[in-house]
């Protein structure tokens, strides 16, 4: 290995972007052994290591490095394990440049980070092979006998449901949709992230003990206090970003209108992209709008050329630099053909008579004074009006929290937008429920609400202890 | 897994089925609707709750085999097993202190009537049912609805059982005639605006149930949105019941024609299977 070499981080393959935008199967082809243990030797193994302080899962990151370069590909899942219930799901879909990454000794160095979630998804995925083949890892725990409910079983609850059997609790996790998995599975793409591997990771938390309850909406099948009368003690409430936001603009309600929620979960949990084998139709026409430039946005734009549109346009009030998705899903959906349409925002939305799109209205923008998020507002150029013809218009504009559950739970404290009180660790204003993830913060990310989730529990351990 | 215990054919489309869904039986109330996805390749689709045992543990919907989806549903049998259902969902009807109802079921859509006229007439209400079809064969609950309520009116559109004509027919005469403090009217959405229409010029108050497209039923895709008011309501959490006079009926026609061609697609796919014996069930 020459020095040049050595400080450079190992790249991972990929579908050439020409190919996959025809495709749904996953983008990055993972490490081979070869390049894992090539990146697991970057890593200096720092004693006081600043990139788990930036792990909202709290991964112990240079000793699962340290057990890949030694081979131990076992140890190395095991150690990620200890407390993160889903590598697989983490390694390709944390924003680890913002934070393990950002951490990293060598970044500081100038040397470019260690590619630290890369590391993390080849253990997982070396570690589910070998579980197919009969030596993968189940765990045996010592069970008191206290009930928990987790409600939502999308990565907060998955996580929290994970450490509180681990605990020794008998949990049961409520889920309202057909399949576990949360925005894992009815949200990210398959091409980013495939559902099988979510569902093994799922069946990885079951043996754990903890029973899964599909199709179960609490505040309806049941609310809390049935739950309650049936001898649960605790209770956390993981059940997600809910209702979509819309714009409130004219037009917003033909047919050809999206919320990005919908359309996600056509595609990815009920497999419109496999129509007619799968039941569930999608329809995109020959050109996509999206409003919106955060992850689900970039999602939605490539799922959108995947399904056959010949132009998809991300349509953004601001400009590229204030862009919330991540990097790396930007320059992906660049490379796959997606249009940036940047200060520019939707006015109406114009339809014919059957419901149909003609197009969408937009007006041009310019950066005026930085407003109360600190970025540039963006300021309406009088007369800039243009129309854009497109057949689909998808919003990825944010979602609100869900009110279904919140308003079954009596004197449940919320603020102003409707979302659940909660303090650092998890606690409502009632004492024996507990909540965390996007129903707290609002939207944000896989691995934030995982880490809440791992909170949570902590504090319901503690709660159920001193009763 | 939701095991079908009692199927009955209602007539040539209409179905009735009863299956075991113990949790959803202990909170159903009538008004409310529950969201199948039949198997692993299903789409999920809403169908209101026509009954509920709670003893035993079962959970009844009418079901007019329409689409690839309503199909696959009413050719299960007794013993079957539907992989998913949810509920109930959507909010129950209010049916205390209302005083004098008209109930009005079109189609399939009685089905849906039945239960809600069934608590009003609980509680204590007077109720008035109407029932509309396009024929004699179509009719259906009409010996379950006389077995509570002894003012029922029928109307078909040939005339070929109860009255020759629609159900706004014998609407219009009953409200001129008499003070009513609701209508119901539940069945296909044109049924619905005429019945709006109508009532809204005698300013009687009048509630529709809608079952529009929706997935998750929660609140979750926005997929079942309605212009109400001049805002935008999701059918599965605000609703599914509307006052009548305050829905955008035209354009939910629109939104409700979305995936025609589409349907029509899987419908000539499904036919295709079912006919070379490929079937997936």
């Amino acid at each position: 290995m020459d020095n040049n070499e050595k400080f450079t981080h190992v790249r991972m393959r990929e579908q050439a972007p020409e190919e996959r935008r025809k495709n749904f199967k996953e983008v990055p082809y993972g490490y081979s052994e070869e390049e894992a243990l090539k990146e697991a030797a970057r890593c200096l193994g720092c004693k006081k290591p600043p990139c788990v302080a930036g792990c909202p899962a709290e991964v112990d990151i240079p000793t699962f490095i340290k057990a890949i370069k030694e081979k131990r590909f076992k140890d190395a899942v095991n150690v990620i394990k200890n407390t993160n219930t889903l590598p697989a799901v983490c390694g390709r879909v944390c924003p680890q440049e913002d934070q393990c990454e950002k951490n990293c000794v060598l970044q500081k160095t100038g040397k470019g980070p260690v590619k630290i979630g890369n590391l993390e998804r080849f253990a997982a995925d070396t570690d589910r092979a070998n579980a197919d083949n009969g030596s993968g890892s189940v765990a045996t725990i010592a069970r008191h006998g206290k009930k928990v409910a987790v409600i939502g079983a999308g990565p907060s609850g998955l996580t929290c449901a994970s450490d509180l059997a681990k605990k020794g609790y008998r949990v049961t996790l409520f889920e309202a949709l057909h399949r576990p998995g949360g925005v894992l599975v009815y949200g990210i793409p398959e091409f980013r992230l495939p559902k099988d591997i979510v569902y093994k990771e799922v069946d990885e938390i079951k043996k754990l003990g903890v029973e899964l309850k599909m199709n179960f909406v609490v505040g309806k099948t049941s609310t809390l206090d049935d739950l309650r009368k049936e001898g649960f003690e605790a209770f956390f409430i993981g059940t997600g970003a809910g209702l979509p936001w819309f714009m409130g603009i004219e037009g917003e309600n033909l047919s050809g209108v999206y919320s990005a929620n919908e359309f996600l979960t056509r595609v990815n949990l009920m497999k419109a992209y496999r129509f007619p084998e799968y039941d569930t139709p999608v329809t995109v026409g020959k050109r996509v709008a999206v409003v919106g430039a955060g992850n689900v946005a970039m999602d939605s734009a490539r799922c959108a050329l995947r399904l056959g549109a010949e132009k998809v346009y991300i349509v953004y009030r601001r400009t590229e630099a204030e862009m919330p998705a991540r990097i790396d899903e930007i320059h992906h959906a660049k490379q796959e053909g997606v249009e940036l349409h940047l200060l520019t925002n939707p006015v109406k939305i114009l339809g014919d008579e059957k419901g149909n799109i003609k197009s969408l209205v937009c007006i041009k923008n310019k950066l005026g004074e930085p407003d109360s998020s600190g970025r540039p507002r963006p300021v309406p150029i009088e007369g800039s009006e243009f129309e854009m013809p497109v057949e689909t218009v998808i919003m990825a504009i944010g979602n609100g929290p869900n009110p279904l559950l919140i308003a079954s739970i009596q004197g449940l404290t919320t603020n102003k937008r409707g979302n659940i009180t909660a303090d650092d660790k998890g606690h409502t204003n009632i004492p024996d429920v507990f909540a965390g993830g996007d129903i707290v913060t609002g939207a944000a990310t896989v691995i934030a609400a995982m880490g809440a989730g791992k909170v949570a529990a902590r504090a319901m351990d503690e709660y159920l202890s001193s009763k | 897994m939701y095991r079908i215990t009692k199927k009955k054919q209602l007539n040539q489309d209409i179905t009735l089925i009863e299956f075991e869904a113990p949790d959803i039986a202990r909170s159903a109330h009538a008004g409310q609707f529950v969201i199948f996805c039949i198997d692993e390749f299903g789409e999920r689709f809403p169908l209101t709750i026509y009954d509920y045992d709670r003893s035993r543990g079962t959970v009844t919907v009418v079901c007019q085999a329409i689409g690839v989806s309503t199909k696959k549903l009413c050719t299960m049998n007794v013993g079957d097993n539907i992989n998913d259902v949810v509920g109930p969902l959507g909010h129950a009807t209010k049916t205390k202190n209302i005083g004098k109802v008209i109930c009005i079921g079109g189609g399939v859509g009685t089905a849906e009537a039945y239960p809600i006229a069934k608590a009003l007439k609980e509680d204590g209400n007077d109720v008035t049912v109407i029932i509309g079809a396009r024929n004699k064969e179509l009719v259906i609950c009409e010996d379950e609805i006389r077995g509570f309520c002894d003012k029922v009116f029928i109307t078909t559109d040939d005339g070929s059982h109860g009255r020759k004509g629609f159900v706004t027919d014998v609407l219009k005469e009953l409200i001129e005639k008499d003070r009513y403090d609701l209508v119901f009217a539940i069945g296909p959405i044109i049924m619905m605006k005429m019945v709006s229409v109508m009532t809204k010029a005698k300013g009687v108050r009048t509630m529709v149930s809608l079952n529009s497209i929706m997935i998750d039923g929660t609140g979750m895709c926005g997929g079942c949105r309605v212009q109400y008011d001049n805002q935008t309501k999701f059918c599965c959490v605000d609703g599914p019941e509307f006052d009548g006079h305050l829905v955008d009926f035209d354009e939910l026609m629109v939104r409700q024609a979305r995936y025609k061609d589409k349907e029509k697609l899987a419908l000539e796919r499904y036919g295709e299977k079912c006919r070379i014996g490929l079937g997936r069930g």
